[in-house]
């Protein structure tokens, strides 16, 4: 085909493409006016129904709580995933002494100057992320976002140069279970539902005071599960892919 | 003053990400990536999104940049 020939195919639908975005363009509500009845609904329900001052949590881990199982596993199954593709091929081991080796690369290619920040932001990136998933059903936040805020401090530790730490203080097998523990807990509090007589999931423990720590029933706890899984599953990624990179030799 | 607000947001987003796709070498794609991330969140908090932001600021600016990199790494070191 010529060249002329090909640029009429992309341009004919190319233009028709452009005209119906146009149209439709046209056609939508006007930017920040949303015309859906569920945000309003839920804004209105969600203080008074589950004493949760942070709807979206209310949402995601009380209204629609069996869609962000789904979520979850989808996470639970990368992770997965990761482990399996990225494990020991037979053809490949790891580098003689990789503690060693790891050691005298780290100490030296980082700057004094990067490691004081990144070790100093350790201990402050803990407490934020334990914040974050425990006042998670209060403020924005929650299990997701204080999980992969868990999982950066102790990637800093490796950003400081601290490989061997960094694998010391993120053992796999722990990672594993953590991994686990966090899945299979969400799934448990739905359980817990069912055995107290209501629905998968149902919202059966007392929601406490509005505004208070322990409040909004069954939204914490999930919150701390899906912290664990999300905290663990990132670190797990990432540790296979430290190892893949720093210590496997092809 | 928030509409402002929101289009420096939304063109700064816009700017980045042109920015990551004109980029062909992937070693500075995945620099230039964090600035993306970066603007994100500034467009989430803009739009009053805070737990999306949150969320953006580990994922965009820290963990998918060092995937990358240690994937670069890695095929580097093997083709020496």
């Amino acid at each position: 085909m010529t060249r002329g020939g090909r640029l009429l195919v992309f341009a004919l639908p190319a233009v028709g493409i452009a005209a119906l975005l146009v149209w439709s363009f046209t056609g939508l509500p006007s930017f920040g006016h949303y015309r859906g009845p569920y945000g309003n609904v839920v804004n209105a329900r969600a203080v008074p129904e589950r004493h949760a001052t942070n709807a979206v949590a209310a949402v995601n881990f009380d209204y629609r709580g069996i869609d962000t199982i789904g979520e979850e596993f989808i996470l639970f199954a990368a992770v997965m995933g990761v482990s399996a593709l990225l494990r020991l091929h037979r053809a490949e081991k790891e580098a003689p002494s990789p503690v060693d080796r790891a050691r005298a690369h780290a100490a030296a290619e980082t700057p004094d100057s990067v490691a004081v920040i990144c070790m100093g932001l350790v201990a402050p990136l803990v407490l934020l992320s334990l914040y974050i998933v425990v006042h998670g059903h209060l403020t924005p936040g929650g299990g997701f976002q204080g999980g992969v805020i868990l999982a950066s401090a102790f990637l800093m530790v490796y950003l400081a140069g601290r490989y061997v730490a960094f694998r010391q203080i993120s053992p796999k097998g722990l990672l594993d279970a953590g991994e686990g523990l966090g899945a299979g807990g969400f799934v448990v509090v739905g359980f817990v539902g069912m055995l107290a007589g209501a629905a998968f999931l149902e919202n059966v423990l007392p929601f406490g005071q509005t505004g208070k720590v322990f409040s909004a029933g069954t939204l914490p706890i999930i919150n701390l599960s899906v912290g664990l899984e999300v905290g663990t599953g990132l670190l797990l990624v990432m540790w296979e892919f430290l190892e893949q990179a720093l210590m496997v030799r092809p | 003053m928030i509409g402002v607000l929101q289009g420096i947001a939304m063109f700064t987003v816009g700017l980045f990400g042109l920015a990551v796709v004109l980029n062909r070498d992937p070693l500075p794609q995945a620099m230039v990536f964090t600035f993306f991330g970066g603007s994100l969140v500034v467009l989430f908090i803009v739009l009053q999104a805070p737990d999306v932001s949150l969320s953006a600021i580990v994922v965009g600016t820290m963990a998918y940049p060092l995937m990358t990199v240690l994937t670069l790494a890695k095929c580097r070191g093997r083709s020496r």
